[in-house]
């Protein structure tokens, strides 16, 4: 197997990137974050600056404009943008997914059309599978495609969806074919376009609504919608892979894509986990408590062991998947466990933090405030922690069977 | 123009430094990295390229082991179109004065019309490189500077840091520059850069490709001798002053100032 022993190993680039982001992340981003996450505004200057840095075409190959790089580099990024604010990595997070689909299912044309685009960050992706009615029960999803006059005609809601006021276009998973059996054989994926900030869409793309971002707790500055398909007419050379080939794969081709977001995640977790670490750490040498700092009471260590051995860990688990799947070995279980236990390792450390800064931590004037309401998206998104562990559960017996 | 940027590679920052006792020298061992300040020296270059000037090279050169060439690729990565790098085994143990030296013969051959540096490196902290190597290629020398200006393709305006406010200087080039770390903010290196970084030609010199001579390099030709160094005393906690009647807090506070004859 061609999967480095040394799981943190980097190679001169790698180490030479992740300084980088390191660096932008400490400049650029930690700095601004608190007003961005107050104000619940997209943090448009980071973005610009993050497309000219190129971190919109990291995985993209090169001869379409990106940097060809692999997922376990990408996942350093996402570690490094994460420690900074899991916001940041969200605006690239959908984006790398859409582009991972297009990247492994697209047809030539489709790769052509968007790729070089996505690359630079000019056009942005959002993917969506979530409904009102569903999110971890995928199959259950309600929105249709009929084909009318040489079109698919999409009606419908989607819930949650990440960028998906800003995003030009949107991965779609919907229903070609509602009586199919099983259901999953009846989806397709279609490449929805839109105009990128526009709430009702008018034109080409009229029957596209995105109706006014969700309110959350946390992940804020990044917008989450619903998206109205009311009528939305896209051509069928929007189906990802093209009508012959694509057509009732969608649901397919979207696990897959799960499969990589998982790292995607996971790689976040550890990054606001790292991130609670050092809060912690240094809040502790600070604070006096019974004439000694926090930090030299027993109680205080053991909690601080716990969490640097759960970012350790988390890491390597992180890493570990994302080195299979660049070496083309079978990933699923390994990143359903990474997922599962770096974002676990993500809410632990955001706690562990917050009861050490005792009740400076529960105050809007400490980091750990914001990254306590930020971490539990990592649970939900891109498969809840059951569900990792249902998924994590049948693989396992699947490779085990007796 | 051709502007050559000295760079070195130090110890990383987040390395606490520290003597190491058994050489009674600074240890430079653990994480490495291009010395920040060099970084500014850099962007300046990239920034009169940009301005308008025609710049044909940026070339970033240094002196240091093998370990130094991931330092020089940092340097591409921020803009420089290649490097150069001397090394050798004669070198080590070199003073300022030898370094200056090595380092002079090494432009030499490049013949620059600009040479820019940081005001100091994050380890040896001298501020002196500039100096020397301006006087052994007999070019003026300007230090501190926060602010360049290349006028008429031949003469540099600079704006220097001086103890009280700012000295506006003119100098002919060819010139030593060193730039203080408020001339700008350098760019971030970006995936491309740093992915073509190790793509950009670099030029490995050994001392005697650059005519340097054995006899004024390394701990032979340097004349530093090195003592007795010790870490500095660790700073006393310092004195808190309860306020509990602030005009007597202000007098004991006076009082120190005055004591220590800060008034
Ligand atoms: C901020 C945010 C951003 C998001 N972005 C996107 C996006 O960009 N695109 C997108 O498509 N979706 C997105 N989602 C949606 C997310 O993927 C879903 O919320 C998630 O999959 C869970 O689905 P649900 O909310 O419908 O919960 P449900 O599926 O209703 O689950 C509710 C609870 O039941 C549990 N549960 C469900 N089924 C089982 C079972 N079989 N056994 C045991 N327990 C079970 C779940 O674990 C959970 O605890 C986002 C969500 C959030 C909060």
């Amino acid at each position: 197997m061609a999967v480095a022993t040394d799981l943190i190993a980097k190679t001169d680039e790698q180490k030479a990137i992740t300084e980088m982001v390191r660096q932008f992340a400490d400049e650029k981003i930690l700095p601004n974050a608190e007003h961005y996450d107050h104000e619940d505004e997209f943090p448009a200057p980071i973005v610009e600056q993050m497309k000219d840095l190129g971190l919109f075409g990291v995985t993209i190959p090169e001869e379409y404009g990106g940097m060809g790089l692999d997922l376990t580099t990408y996942a350093m990024i996402v570690e490094e943008l994460s420690r900074g604010w899991i916001s940041i990595s969200g605006i690239v997070n959908t984006h790398f997914i859409g582009s991972y689909l297009l990247m492994k299912f697209g047809t030539e044309e489709q790769k052509q059309k968007y790729l070089a685009r996505m690359a630079t960050g000019e056009i942005r992706a959002a993917f969506s599978l979530s409904e009102p009615e569903c999110g971890s029960d995928v199959q259950a999803i309600k929105t249709t495609a009929r084909k009318l006059d040489g079109a698919y005609e999409i009606n419908g809601q989607k819930m949650w969806v990440t960028n998906g006021l800003l995003s030009s276009l949107v991965f779609v998973l919907v229903k070609t074919d509602p009586s199919a059996e099983p259901k999953y054989k009846g989806m397709t994926c279609f490449i929805a376009e839109k105009e990128p900030g526009v709430s009702e869409n008018s034109g080409e793309y009229a029957g596209f609504t995105v109706p006014p971002k969700i309110k959350k707790l946390g992940y804020k500055g990044v917008e989450s919608t619903e998206l109205v398909f009311d009528g939305y007419r896209c051509p069928a050379e929007n189906i990802l892979g093209g009508e012959e080939a694509g057509l009732g794969q969608g649901f397919v081709q979207m696990m897959d894509a799960l499969e990589v977001g998982r790292v995607n995640v996971a790689a976040r977790g550890v990054g606001i986990a790292q991130r609670a670490l050092e809060l912690a750490l240094r809040y502790s040498q600070e604070r006096k408590a019974f004439g000694k700092e926090i930090a030299q009471h027993q109680a205080i260590q053991f909690k601080l062991a716990d969490m640097a051995t759960q970012v350790e860990a988390a890491r390597l688990l992180t890493l570990r998947a994302a080195r299979l799947k660049d070496a083309g070995e079978r990933s699923d279980l390994e990143a359903g466990m990474a997922k599962l236990f770096a974002s676990e390792a993500g809410r632990f450390c955001v706690e562990e933090s917050l009861r050490i800064h005792g009740g400076y931590g529960y105050s809007k004037e400490y980091e750990v405030e914001r990254l306590y309401r930020d971490a539990p998206l990592l649970l939900i998104g891109e498969g809840t922690s059951e569900i990792q562990r249902m998924v994590i559960g049948r693989k396992l017996l699947q490779r085990h069977k007796i | 123009m051709k502007i050559c940027v000295l760079v070195k590679e130090v110890p990383d920052a987040a390395v606490e430094k520290r003597i190491d006792p058994s050489t009674g020298r600074l240890d430079r061992s653990g994480e490495r990295n291009l010395n920040p300040y060099d970084t500014h020296a850099i962007e300046a270059a990239m920034q009169i390229r940009e301005g308008g000037s025609d710049v044909e090279e940026i070339v970033a050169v240094t002196m240091g082991p093998e370990s130094a060439v991931r330092a020089l690729h940092k340097a591409v990565s921020l803009g420089a179109d290649r490097s150069v790098h001397l090394s050798d085994d004669s070198l080590a143990g070199s003073d300022v004065a030898a370094t200056g030296y090595a380092l002079a013969k090494t432009l030499q051959r490049e013949s620059p019309d600009l040479v820019l540096l940081g005001q100091q490196s994050d380890d040896g902290e001298c501020y002196t490189i500039g100096a020397v190597v301006a006087d052994h290629l007999q070019m003026p020398s300007l230090t501190q500077v926060i602010k360049l200006d290349v006028e008429d393709g031949a003469k540099l305006r600079c704006e220097r840091q001086a103890e009280y406010g700012y000295d506006t200087v003119s100098v002919e080039m060819p010139a030593v520059i060193s730039v203080g770390d408020a001339i700008n903010e350098p760019r971030y290196p970006s995936l491309k850069a740093i992915m073509g970084a190790k793509k950009k030609p670099l030029d490995a010199v050994a001392a005697g490709d650059v005519g340097i001579e054995s006899d004024h390099v390394g701990e032979a030709g340097s004349q530093v001798q090195c003592g007795d160094f010790k870490p500095p005393p660790e700073k006393a906690g310092g004195e808190i002053i309860e306020d509990e009647d602030t005009d007597e807090t202000v007098e004991k506070i006076v009082a120190w100032l005055d004591e220590r004859k800060l008034l």
